[in-house]
């Protein structure tokens, strides 16, 4: 905006002019922008890179005055570190420098040596090579194994070794059919052996039930209860009979087994059923790379988590989390409509609704603990345990609703957004235009055909809007859920094959916690680290979609009844 | 169709389009009246939650009965659920009795060889033991003990009498009567001491146990006292068989030390009238004095450097007993609570940590001779001369709390002075709760501070540039990129916080301070060099484009700021800026402090701040400016005067609304400080709001206890905080809508 184009100016014109400030403003937004870029990069890099099969590097590594020994690991990060803090360390370095490069590499075989990182320094890595048949192993438990396969072994007959040349393709096949058991095994467990179990436990409730019920003839009772013991001794004996099938199963998953050796030269045997998959980085040309990056960020995405959710996928998070925010929409929208039309539309408008208006305003601006708070207090301890009084008297003391889970959760979230929902509605009945309304009445139609035909679907990109970024604050949102219903792993999923199929009763995971919970309750953190990225990266993927279509419904909204308003 | 018949068919369509027309507006109404009003319930809720915090005591008589022995009590208690009492009488007659309406369970009498009682002592009112002085040297310890069964789901409490050390006297001394007595009994030795003829006579029993059998051998031993210069007419152990406090009929007391054996301190509890009543409040801690006219005391030994002992004996609290007369004492067995009665019968109900009286109430029954209060501390149990016994309800369920113990310094037990202290549970029963708010308050408002010193520079800053001075074209990408970030969810925030900036800035610290100096220095200096190009280079940025061009200035000195920071720290501070600064500065540094909160939270109220105080600016009419350009100011200069004034109250309630949401965030707090509820303002230490506390500690209260409550008050004076700020910064918005309307 400056107005004369004039050459040079002296520093002091240059001052007066106001030209610094003007600068240093500039300077403010470079910075907030830059911030925003930089985070999301931090982030982008990070998660993204966490699925990448990162090269296996062989070297000897020989601190002065101690035994070379050979390392076998992925490479995780490097910096150079002052020689003090080094030297004080305790490591004996002869160096003029100033500065020495150490390395942080990932060691894995946590059971054979006690720790998955290590840092090495620099220099004293030797004969680097990165050998193609160096193998990793991802594994149910105790993190990654890296090693060389020596021969894979079917009931402890070697069936294939190093010197046949099919060892490899041996373990793959065998490592599929281990993982082809595992899945059997873990449907009967979890869809089977779980659906009679929750019937076994409905008949509990049942038979408690009819112990409260003291208005029932007795010989009645008597006769319920009996075919109810029926009942139970027949799901019963369908248990006992998975029961056997799966120890079968357990038995065909165990049966081989393979012989690694590590860097040090430690022959192990393990059994195939421990590894979740097994691959050899450094023979994988780029395309192949490429694959496994997709299956393993698949693998993130529709996978359980595993090892105290350091490893594994999120599937159970992203589910919690998608279902909480659906209940919680169809919460909302209703609520937040007809409270944001009666504000508008029917509410005689003067001070009071300017009170309440404001109130609601404010409502988004208080602290989301504080909903959580409201929530546990109210929800779950007031409503929650008298509606297990009135309708869950079987299951006490053991509390059906009187406990946080996924119902309160989300009712908690909605009355959170509710004032979101309601701002953006009333905003977008106050756009439209006082003609078309009058034009409606005047044609005779009553207020609520009006309503009905006119001014709700004109306002309904408004409630879009307003759903939109309900949406997005609840799905960021974990403080209050803290208190109402996430936990950092739920047995099972709110949505299962057992009627009533809704569990509104149970606790979730839900992204957000999950962040929270791996990045700082974790006993791992430095391998649990680049899920948490991942898992941030994800949320604020989400986000930013629901965000920025928020914004381009508002846009189009706006250009739509533009012509309108004269 | 008949015109008759169309125009029925017609008036009874309207009339059903206008019932349907009814039918919607009343539920709109219905609808959006209870949406509101659920919005309401909010507020209610909270306060229906914390009201019990700060109502008072009620009490209520139920029975009265008669004792069924002329002589005085000695001792009155009740079991657990106030079904059973137990008195013990002067004449050695132990009776269990129904409270409900004074029937006898059983009596009996204690074996005492003939001789008389002189002297009581309790150990305490967890182990219901207490100790008897006799007349022939002999100390007789028992307790009274209940089983509860369930024949027929219905409950039996069986009461009886228990001799732990066996049903013999134990000989303290030949022949001496013992006019006082105390007793202590701990897992490693029992320790009578009592008063003959003015002197202390001391005797401990160390226990063994035997590690196969788990038989506990009792050893005797002498305990050696050291003489005494007053008359002692009470005597009582502290807890750990640490302290021995000696007090004399006209208040002087000594106070000593028994694993030294020496007198500690020495003084007066009160300065006329005759000591009445002397004892332990729950944990042993602390003693209450009561002289016969006046106050009623609260004293304990604290540190003091400038004694030789190092210890002395402390009045923390002085409880106003307006007609005093104290006639007894009763503390409560779970809290540090008491209740005191005067002979005429007039109740007062105290808490100590609070400071607060609960209850004050004539109850009418005589002149008074002992009391008891319950173990839940429900039922009082009050004793008159005549040998009456009248029990009350209590209704006491929060006492712990009170407005000057949330917000001013209140002396804790064992500490040495009055301090702000947040400390809600711990491991033992007898602990102290301390809810000071303080500290928690404190620690919010610091986090907001740093978090507000970071972000409204650069949001309003920037909402300058963006608004007055930005190109078009440009601001309609920078404004929604800025606005996405608010966006972000805050745990997000936190984790980068805590996992990745605080080692960050751990690591490199003096990159972190030369940026705050060197940012600015270089931007300038980039802005004069360029003022000093030629024109012809200028032109192809045109005006309204300076971010872009500092976009590589900022990378180059933030990258060459982190390069130079570990050659920095090598040269001035070696090599370890965070040792030179705990060593040679004496600032502590915790890796998760408020710098790193400050950064995270401005870094979450930016785009809050940015985007109202840039709709404010933004929409200052243009014609304004115009004007002040077209009398000749430069941009800046009608920025300055025009434009911020006019715009001034937008920004004001841009920073109230940022404020609000720093103070109520909880993620980022919790994640990225190590939450100790400290008062220190240090930028590299941490801090412990009210919504992290919330978060940390809700989880594991018992439903409606008192800290509980104190948790909802939080929340509550979260909610208020917010509310009260943001109402501020609307009502500002408003009237600066419609200023703007009127220009």
């Amino acid at each position: 905006m400056s107005l004369h184009d004039d050459n040079k100016q002296g520093f002091i014109e240059w001052c007066k002019r106001g030209e610094p400030m003007i600068w240093m403003n500039a300077a403010a937004v470079t910075v907030s922008t830059l911030a925003v870029i930089g985070l999301l990069m931090l982030l982008a890099v990070r998660g993204f890179g966490h699925f990448w099969p990162a090269a296996v590097m062989q070297a000897q590594y020989a601190l002065p005055g101690e035994a070379s020994v050979t390392v076998l690991a992925e490479r995780v990060e490097s910096e150079a570190v002052p020689i003090e803090q080094l030297l004080s360390a305790g490591f004996k370095i002869e160096t003029d420098d100033a500065f020495v490069d150490r390395e942080l590499v990932k060691l894995g075989n946590r059971d054979v040596s006690g720790a998955d990182f290590k840092w090495v320094i620099s220099r004293y890595l030797n004969d680097i090579s990165y050998p193609e048949d160096a193998v990793v192993i991802e594994r149910r438990e105790w993190g990654n194994f890296y090693g060389y396969l020596q021969a894979v072994k079917e009931q402890g007959q070697v069936v294939a070794s190093l010197d046949d040349g099919r060892a490899w393709e041996e373990f793959q096949t065998r490592v599929i059919r281990a993982n082809e058991i595992h899945e059997q095994i873990k449907k009967i467990e979890k869809k089977d052996i779980g659906a009679i179990n929750y019937r076994l436990e409905k008949l509990r409730l049942k038979s408690r039930g009819l112990e409260l019920n003291t208005s029932m003839a007795e010989g009645r009772r008597e006769q319920i209860q009996a075919d109810l013991a029926a009942e139970r001794a027949e799901l019963d004996a369908q248990y006992k009979v998975m029961q056997s099938e799966l120890a079968d199963l357990y038995r065909q998953w165990h049966r081989d087994s393979f012989t690694m050796k590590t860097a040090s030269g430690q022959i192990k045997d393990q059994r195939i059923s421990t590894v979740v998959q097994a691959y050899q980085p450094n023979s994988m040309n780029f395309a192949q790379k490429i694959g496994f990056y997709f299956t393993k960020f698949g693998e993130f995405l529709t996978d359980e988590p595993r090892e105290a959710n350091t490893e594994g996928g999120i599937f159970p998070a992203i589910f919690g989390t998608v279902i909480m925010v659906l209940i919680m929409s169809v919460l909302v929208t209703p609520f937040g409509v007809v409270a944001a039309v009666y504000l508008r539309e029917y509410a005689k408008q003067g001070v009071m609704t300017r009170i309440v208006r404001i109130a609601v305003n404010n409502l988004a601006g208080v602290p989301s603990i504080v909903y959580g708070v409201f929530g546990l207090g109210f929800f779950i301890y007031f409503l929650g345990s008298e509606m297990d009084k009135a309708f869950f008297p079987e299951a006490l003391p053991a509390p059906t609703f009187g406990t946080p889970g996924l119902l309160w959760a989300s009712v908690t979230l909605a009355l959170l957004t509710l004032p979101v929902v309601i701002v953006a509605t009333e905003e977008g009945l106050a756009r439209i235009p006082r003609n078309l309304r009058e034009g409606s009445l005047a044609l005779g139609a009553t207020k609520a055909e009006t309503l009905w035909r006119v001014v709700l679907p004109m306002a309904s990109p408004a409630m879009m809007t307003g759903l939109i970024l309900a949406v997005a604050r609840a799905a960021g949102e974990v403080a209050p859920l803290m208190l109402v219903g996430v936990v950092k792993l739920a047995p099972s999923l709110p949505v299962d094959g057992n009627f009533p199929y809704f569990h509104l009763d149970q606790k979730f995971m839900h992204l957000g916690f999950h962040i929270y919970d791996v990045g700082f309750q974790s006993p791992n953190v430095e391998a649990a680290r680049p899920l948490v990225y991942a898992t941030a990266l994800l949320l604020v993927v989400i986000i930013a979609l629901l965000n920025l279509s928020a914004v381009a419904l508002r846009n189009h909204l706006r250009e739509k009844y533009k012509s309108l308003e004269m | 169709m008949s015109q008759s018949e169309v125009r029925a068919t017609a008036s009874a369509y309207r009339k059903w389009r206008q019932i349907k027309d009814g039918i919607a507006t009343t539920t709109i109404t219905a609808g959006g009246i209870s949406v509101l009003f659920a919005i309401l319930l909010i507020f209610f809720y909270l306060l229906y939650e914390i009201m019990p915090l700060f109502q008072s005591a009620s009490i209520k008589a139920d029975s009265q009965f008669k004792t069924t022995t002329p002589a005085a009590a000695l001792y009155l208690a009740m079991e657990e659920q106030a079904e059973v009492g137990f008195r013990l009488a002067r004449d050695g007659e132990a009776a269990f009795f129904q409270l409900s309406d004074g029937a006898l369970l059983s009596a009996s009498q204690l074996p005492l060889d003939g001789a008389e009682i002189l002297s009581f002592a309790l150990e305490s009112e967890e182990s219901r033991l207490f100790a008897l002085g006799l007349t022939d040297g002999k100390v007789l310890i028992a307790k009274h003990d209940y089983r509860s069964s369930y024949p027929n789901d219905k409950r039996v409490i069986t009461p009886e009498l228990r001799f732990p050390y066996g049903d013999k006297a134990f000989l303290l001394s030949e022949g001496r009567a013992l006019e006082q007595v105390a007793i202590s009994d701990s897992d490693d030795a029992l320790l009578i001491i009592a008063v003959s003829n003015g002197n202390l006579l001391g005797r401990r029993w160390v226990k063994e146990e035997d590690f196969l059998s788990e038989e506990v051998t009792l050893s005797e031993e002498d305990v050696l006292l050291p003489s005494l210069d007053i008359v002692p007419s009470k005597v009582l152990i502290g807890p750990g068989q640490q302290w021995l406090y000696v007090l004399a009929a006209d208040g002087g007391f000594r106070l000593i030390d028994l694993k030294e054996q020496t007198i500690t301190d020495r003084g007066y509890l009160f300065d006329n009238g005759k000591l009445s009543q002397a004892r332990f409040l729950l944990g042993g801690i602390s003693l209450l004095v009561a002289s016969d006219h006046g106050s009623i005391g609260q004293w304990f030994v604290v540190r003091d450097k400038e004694r030789d002992s190092g210890y002395k004996l402390q009045a923390v609290r002085d409880f106003d007993i307006p007609n005093g007369g104290v006639a007894a004492i009763a503390t409560e067995h779970r809290r540090k609570g008491f209740a005191s009665i005067n002979s005429a019968g007039q109740l007062d109900l105290f808490y100590t940590t609070s400071h607060r009286r609960l209850l004050r109430k004539d109850l009418d029954i005589g002149q008074v001779s002992m009391m008891a209060i319950s173990p839940r501390a429900d039922k009082l149990l009050v004793e008159n001369v005549d040998g009456g016994l009248a029990s009350f309800t209590l209704h006491n369920e929060h006492p712990e709390l009170s407005w000057s113990a949330l917000w001013s310094k209140v002396w804790y037990e064992s500490y040495p002075e009055p301090d702000y202290v947040w400390q809600s549970s711990a491991s033992s029963n007898d602990f102290e709760a301390k809810y000071s708010f303080a500290p928690l308050a404190f620690g919010t408002l610091k986090a907001a501070f740093y978090a507000m010193l970071i972000a409204a520079p650069l949001a309003i800053c920037g909402a300058i540039y963006t608004a007055y001075f930005m190109a078009p074209a440009l601001r309609k990408k920078t404004k929604p990129l800025i606005e996405l970030m608010e966006a972000l969810p805050t745990v997000i925030l936190g984790f980068l916080a805590g996992l990745w900036l605080a080692p960050f800035i751990e690591k490199n610290l003096p990159a972190v301070f030369s940026l705050f100096l060197l940012l600015p220095v270089g931007i300038l200096l980039f802005a004069w060099l360029w003022s000093q190009l030629p024109a012809t280079v200028r032109r192809y940025i045109p005006d309204g484009w300076h971010p872009v061009l500092l976009v590589p200035i900022v990378l180059a000195v933030v990258i060459g700021c982190v390069e130079m920071s570990a050659p920095l720290e090598r040269l001035f501070f070696d090599g370890d800026m965070r040792a030179w600064l705990t060593n040679d500065i004496g600032v502590s540094f915790d890796q998760r402090n408020a710098l790193v909160v400050g950064i995270a939270m401005g870094f979450a109220v930016i785009p809050t701040i940015f985007s109202i105080a840039e709709d404010a600016i933004f929409s200052v009419p243009k014609h304004l400016s115009y004007g002040s350009l077209a009398l000749g100011a430069t941009p800046w200069q009608s920025l300055v005067g025009v434009v911020m004034p006019t715009a001034s109250p937008g920004i004001f309630s841009a920073l109230m609304i940022g404020m609000g949401r720093a103070v109520g965030e909880t993620m980022i707090v919790l994640m990225a400080t190590g939450n100790t509820p400290i008062m220190d303002a240090n930028i590299f230490e941490g801090m412990r709001t009210l919504a992290a506390n919330i978060a940390v500690e809700i989880g594991e209260t018992e439903v409606d206890s008192s800290h509980y409550r104190v948790l909802f008050l939080a929340a509550f004076v979260l909610f208020m905080f917010t509310f009260v700020v943001n109402t501020i910064a609307e009502t500002v918005r408003q009237r600066l809508r419609m200023r703007y309307g009127n220009l």
